[in-house]
């Protein structure tokens, strides 16, 4: 489907990537938009939630239009239809990711609910005395829910703090991880810093003294092939919308044997076995965890989504990703007086890459990106601890995708040259 | 999108040099405000005399236009009773929610009207209302404060 292009910047010497992504854009409409001002957008905002191909829109479009009702409990042919999409949606979660089962798929609403759900069941067994570990780098999504376990077991939160690079602090992992640690629970890319976390060997030592490993991979399992029967981990959580999917639907990927043992998260329909007034019995996963209607179009998208990723294929998804990542940082070094909150170098770093400026706020340097077309995130990015960790109260972001070109990375580096110039601190 | 509708010299003034900054003693009340969605700070404290905002002093982080808008306001509500400012307030309110459409009353909103291209940019409205819900807050706890106080000093009188 795509060939390898190369690209010759007047600012950079060569760019190199495995993608064609002069066809990957054709693919996405939204991206040939012109916005006020006469500017092409540049969209550089895809960590926040990516765009979506025309493929993944027609197969929400063609579910709806053709094949609605709901899931399971309709007896018709349509129902059967809606089911065998929405099933079909969860085959294609399980393939993409590398569950060796695909009743190890729950569907939730997004990664949050993913990691609440994790928080809420594992929390159900903490008690005073245990630990739960997670990291100064996650988003608010896995700080607060584990805040929340512990307040109501009385259980300790404890974290892994992050190095000046930006990597985890591992200096102290030993006393970190002990035999009361329960639950770890850490991002595999941070979206603030970008970095890659060493998952494999954090899980081993988890394991070592009888841990639960939880992984939020909203950033990975859009940009880097993912396999879950290798990594690790227990339980896994990303969301549909940062990987070219709808939004309205996140996957909660977990080992079959401890699924099977964690209580139901939300009670109601098609989570039980049998319900008397007295009590009820509870379904096996993943029905147990899904309870009421779920979201079914939104599978069949995701499913889109995820063939339409395997049909170029991650490998060089990643390889493009890594490219324009390293393509990006070499151009933020040119600007004068902008520090990279992060791996300042492209290794071990997803694409994402946060930065300040000096003498401009982020809110005032996306605004003036905004008025040339171009779409950048400002703010903490839900990880308002490890801004705090870098003493900064915000930043600016610019993250990118399988269709993000140099020549966008070009305008970036520019409009930022503007933005000194407005502020005057040229 | 116009820059120069949004950055009027005006703002960028203030921004550079904001007036009221820094938190100054005696003061009736103080309390801190944030933008959750983007992290802006701003601690503002508020001194009162009778229904007269005699004092308004603030610190915060955030960008030029929460830094400015906090800035004018103080400079709108010092000296002036406290149902003029909450008037002047329904103003500037008024004008943010205007898109664009309202004509800024420069009489009441004196520097404020540099604001009027903040309207059309819709992620920024609350930047520039952060100063303005701080110091509300404030002037209400000081209010209900020097009404408590009053009703026991009329108890200890009796």
């Amino acid at each position: 489907m795509t060939g390898a292009r190369t690209f010759s910047s007047p600012l950079q010497p060569s760019f190199e990537s495995p993608l064609d992504w002069h066809t990957v854009r054709a693919d996405f409409p939204i991206l040939s938009r012109e916005l006020s001002g006469g500017y092409p957008l540049i969209y550089l905002d895809s960590a926040n939630s990516s765009q979506k191909p025309r493929q993944v829109v027609q197969a929400i479009e063609e579910h709806y239009l053709i094949h609605n009702a709901n899931v399971a409990r309709a007896m018709h042919q349509l129902g059967a239809e809606a089911t065998a999409a929405y099933e079909g949606g969860r085959d294609k979660v399980a393939a993409f990711i590398g569950a060796p089962n695909r009743d190890e798929i729950v569907f939730t609403k997004n990664a949050s609910e993913a990691l609440n759900l994790a928080a809420h069941t594992l929390g159900a067994a903490l008690k005073p005395g245990d630990e739960v570990l997670i990291t100064e780098m996650e988003h608010h999504s896995n700080i607060v829910p584990w805040q929340l376990a512990c307040e109501r077991t009385g259980a300790t939160l404890r974290w892994f703090g992050v190095t000046d690079e930006g990597r985890l602090d591992l200096s102290n992992i030993e006393e970190l991880i002990n035999e009361h640690t329960k639950v770890v629970s850490l991002t595999w890319v941070s979206n603030a810093l970008g970095t890659i976390n060493p998952i494999t060997d954090i899980a081993a030592k988890a394991h070592a003294v009888g841990a639960t490993v939880v992984v939020d991979a909203s950033q990975a399992v859009p940009q880097f092939p993912v396999d879950v029967s290798t990594l690790g981990a227990d339980l896994l959580a990303f969301t549909g919308h940062k990987a070219v999917g709808p939004t309205g639907i996140g996957v909660l990927w977990g080992r079959y044997e401890l699924l099977a043992q964690l209580p139901p998260f939300l009670g109601g329909g098609e989570m039980i076995e049998v319900v008397r007034m007295t009590g009820s019995t509870y379904a096996p996963p993943p029905a147990r965890f899904e309870a009421g209607t779920p979201p079914i179009a939104q599978a069949v998208g995701l499913g889109a989504a995820l063939d339409y990723l395997a049909g170029i294929g991650m490998d060089k998804i990643a390889a493009h990703e890594q490219a324009i990542t390293a393509y990006a940082l070499e151009g933020l070094k040119t600007v004068p007086g902008l520090t990279i909150l992060g791996p300042t170098e492209a290794v071990e770093r997803g694409g994402a890459v946060s930065f300040e400026l000096d003498g401009v706020h982020p809110h005032d340097v996306a605004t003036v990106l905004d008025t040339r077309g171009i779409a950048v995130r400002a703010g903490h990015h839900c990880a308002r601890p490890v801004h705090e960790r870098f003493g900064v109260q915000s930043s600016t972001r610019a993250s990118f995708y399988l269709y993000t070109t140099p020549e966008e990375i070009d305008a970036l580096v520019d409009g930022l040259g503007c933005v000194r110039s407005f502020f005057k601190v040229a | 999108m116009q820059l120069d509708s949004l950055y009027q010299e005006i703002i960028l003034d203030h921004y550079r040099t904001p007036h009221h900054a820094g938190l100054a003693d005696p003061y009736d009340v103080e309390v801190h405000h944030v933008n959750p969605s983007c992290g802006d700070e701003v601690t503002l404290r508020v001194e009162l005399d009778g229904d007269t905002v005699t004092g308004v002093t603030h610190q915060s982080v955030g960008c030029s236009i929460s830094q400015a808008a906090t800035s004018v306001m103080s400079d709108l509500v010092i000296g002036k009773p406290v149902a003029e400012g909450m008037a002047t307030y329904e103003k500037f309110l008024e004008l943010m929610q205007g898109r664009g459409n309202v004509e800024p009353d420069e009489e009441v909103l004196e520097d404020g009207v540099a604001f009027a291209g903040v309207a059309q940019f819709p992620a920024r409205v609350k930047c520039a209302l952060l100063g303005w819900s701080a110091w509300r807050d404030a002037t209400a706890q000081a209010l209900a404060k020097a009404e408590t106080s009053a009703k026991k000093e009329g108890v200890s009188n009796v």
